[in-house]
């Protein structure tokens, strides 16, 4: 490790930008990156899955207020809802003498809140459709064969729903990560803002971020990859059989 | 328009702007777009790679990163130029990079790869037969593209044209990072000066939503006048 | 005969996709008032012949005269194209093509598609097209269905109709392509009663077809190919009454 370490210092010996010190930055960007849209996506996806339940629901007092909700998150820009979060939570008064101040001090947590609000609209609307797109033989057999609504749901229209959603939900992700990048503007220290640190600290525009769309670049590609090994996979028996 | 502290009139100038900036970058991106299709689908070797090329970066990188690229990178660059015309024919011209201008080319070159997706697909859904017709009633290749290509493939590349719209809309909201006074910017010093964030950023919130609901009547609109001959859509 | 230019002439079009040559060497002359059927099994390539004939594909090999005049080709690396494509542009406007599948323009009324290229290649005024177009339509039919998309009329409508939007240019030569071949059998009728009243009052045909009736019937001259090669050609009465070679005989034989 330590020899590997002095060859890369050597490597970057003649170089005045990218020193292991900044490399230490973008490393570290690299990790709040990844904890943030990783943990945003569990959210969102561990509540899109009743709400999109309860989108397509008969009832119009279940139905109205998701879709609402869904509507102005989809409809309004993500640093809108960000700033929304965190300059409201700041603001609120007294807030800072209780112990929730803890946790909101950091803009860590209202980022993760307003990501995981979005991502949960977007995602909410992709499973909707693609519950919506249940062929109706399958439900109808579901039926004839005595399965109630939530044994229905859970058996057959949820699992085949997830398959399906699986290319939009992938493009989600990678949306997701792509949009991460306005934490750095609530001062957050993820990739971009690595990069908008080493850009003014050495002024040099194409260096901080030409390597770190170059990161993202290669993200972006390992979660396309990822996306299409799992479609792949699951989605094999849509496919009509071959030969 | 109510007083907001003071703000109301600032905002309004801010949605202003955004809106300006919106169409602007939605009309170079449409333009990009139809280059970069008619690039991905042409038998020249170097134009399919450079189509390619394009449409990946730009879909593979954070929208607000190359934002910062090309308007950072975009001053020093310019600089660079003009200090070697200066160093080599004593031109001396000072280009300073003006925000506005800034936003519109770099929203234009991002929804430009979007676009380019967007119309590739509409171009190869077109039937082959309609522009055979054409062809052999002795029309020009432009004359094929212009009665026959385009209108019907403004059919196909409508739901995507509206959407990357929509998409391009929100993103406006990135150029108050560089220092544009989008409406989301004003929002932002309103809701710091005035500690009401609430206030402020829900205004901001409801024009983005009725400017979205005005698209997308807009859109519905023209999707009907593409869509006669087809008997609607299904 | 001299003195009038002859309409159509092609002189030994070979045709190559990949390594399979389909057309070995096809030649054919449309003088003025001729009817031209070209008949064979599919993938005798009597399709790609005909689409040859307006450069729809490019032959590797052979001439076209249209109206006594040559097309020039030159050889690229994309393989033998067209020299000059203006002058191919000029020389489809006088060949009218009528589709197996229509392609009526489907964004365009049945009047839009008719004067379309009257007025955008030709460049007709629009009320002299309006006017012409009217006729036609009148003429197949149609007079009543002016305003509607092809989407809104019967398969033989729009046949009938593509018919109308042919005629509209005042082809020298009327090239069809297996113009029944998607058509409902009760659909058939009617736009052969209009292909009959076109050959009736001397226009110059060449038809690809499955239609032996109207070859018969109609035809001055007969083309039967097999492989891409001219098998049998020649009067209707001889060609399909009296063949010659085998298997135009089986060819010909009544399907059970």
């Amino acid at each position: 490790m330590d020899s590997l370490l002095a060859s890369i210092e050597a490597l970057l010996a003649d170089n005045t930008i990218f020193t292991l010190d900044t490399l230490s930055y973008y490393g570290e960007g690299l990790t709040t990156t990844v904890q943030l849209v990783f943990l945003s996506l569990i959210v969102g996806l561990i509540a899109a899955v009743p709400l999109a339940i309860g989108r397509g629901s008969k009832r119009r007092w279940i139905k109205m207020p998701i879709f609402f909700y869904t509507y102005v998150f989809r409809g309004t820009p993500l640093l809108v809802q960000l700033y929304l979060i965190y300059y409201g939570v700041v603001f609120v008064e007294g807030i800072q003498d209780t112990w929730l101040w803890v946790l909101l001090e950091k803009p860590f947590f209202p980022a993760l809140v307003a990501f995981s609000l979005n991502t949960a609209a977007y995602t909410t609307e992709i499973f909707h459709g693609a519950i919506k797109a249940t062929p109706r033989g399958e439900i109808e057999a579901a039926r004839a064969y005595g399965m109630r609504y939530s044994l229905m749901m859970r058996r057959i229209v949820l699992p085949s729903a997830f398959r399906r959603a699986l290319p939009a939900y992938g493009n989600e992700v990678i949306f997701m990560l792509h949009a991460s990048a306005i934490a750095s503007v609530v001062t957050i220290m993820d990739l971009t803002g690595a990069a908008r640190f080493v850009y003014a600290r050495y002024y040099a525009p194409f260096d901080a971020f030409l390597f770190v769309a170059a990161i993202y670049l290669c993200l972006t590609f390992a979660i396309l990859y990822l996306f299409r090994y799992l479609e792949k996979r699951l989605l094999a028996h849509l496919k009509p059989a071959s030969g | 328009m109510i007083d907001l502290h003071g703000y109301g009139p600032r905002l309004l100038e801010g949605a202003l702007v955004t809106i300006e900036l919106a169409v602007l970058s939605l009309i170079l991106a449409i333009g990009l777009g139809l280059l970069t299709a008619s690039a991905k689908m042409s038998r020249n070797w170097v134009a399919h790679r450079l189509g390619t090329l394009y449409t990946t970066i730009i879909r593979g990188v954070p929208d607000l990163v190359l934002m910062m690229l090309l308007f950072f990178g975009g001053q020093i660059g310019i600089n660079m130029v003009t200090d070697w015309l200066f160093d080599r024919f004593g031109i001396d011209i000072f280009i300073n990079v003006n925000e506005f201008v800034a936003g519109v080319l770099t929203i234009g070159l991002i929804f430009g790869a979007y676009m380019g997706e967007t119309f590739r697909g509409a171009f190869l859904a077109v039937d082959s037969g309609q522009i055979e017709a054409g062809r052999a009633y002795g029309m020009s290749h432009a004359l094929v593209f212009r009665r026959i290509r385009f209108p019907q493939m403004m059919r196909h590349a409508l739901p995507g044209l509206s959407n990357n719209w929509m998409v391009l809309l929100k993103t406006t909201a990135l150029v108050s990072v560089i220092g544009l006074s989008d409406m989301v910017r004003v929002a932002a010093e309103a809701s710091k000066a005035t500690r009401e964030p609430f206030l402020f950023m829900i205004i901001v919130a409801v024009i983005y939503l009725l400017i979205a609901s005005v698209s997308e009547w807009f859109f519905a609109r023209l999707q009907k006048r593409y869509d006669v001959g087809f008997g609607g859509h299904d | 005969m001299a003195d009038t230019p002859i309409p159509l002439e092609v002189r030994n079009i070979k045709k190559r996709f990949g390594n399979t040559e389909v057309l070995k060497g096809l030649s054919l002359e449309a003088r003025k008032g001729d009817v031209i059927t070209l008949i064979g099994a599919s993938g005798s390539g009597k399709s790609t012949f005909l689409r040859c004939m307006n450069l729809l594909e490019q032959p590797n090999e052979g001439e076209l005269f249209v109206h006594g005049e040559q097309i020039r080709f030159k050889e690229t690396k994309h393989g033998r194209e067209p020299a000059d494509w203006n002058q191919v542009v000029q020389m489809r406007a006088k060949l009218s093509m009528v589709f197996q599948s229509f392609n009526l323009w489907a964004h365009m009324t049945l009047l839009e598609n008719v004067i379309e290229a009257p007025v955008h290649v030709l460049k007709k005024s629009k009320k002299d097209a309006i006017e012409h177009a009217r006729a036609l339509l009148e003429r197949v039919g149609l007079a009543e269905r002016a305003d509607y998309y092809p989407a809104q009329l019967s398969g033989g409508q729009q046949q009938r109709g593509a018919i109308a939007r042919a005629l509209a240019m005042d082809p020298e030569v009327m090239l069809f392509d297996e113009p029944t071949s998607a058509l409902d059998p009760e659909l058939v009728g009617d736009v052969l009663k209009v292909m009959r009243d076109l050959a009736e009052e001397g226009r110059t045909m060449i038809v690809v077809t499955h239609e032996m009736a109207f070859a018969r019937d109609v035809s001055s001259q007969v083309i039967y190919l097999h492989q891409g090669q001219v098998e049998e050609a020649g009067p209707p009465d001889q060609v399909l009454g009296n063949p010659s070679s085998e298997r135009l005989k089986q060819f010909l034989a009544p399907k059970r």
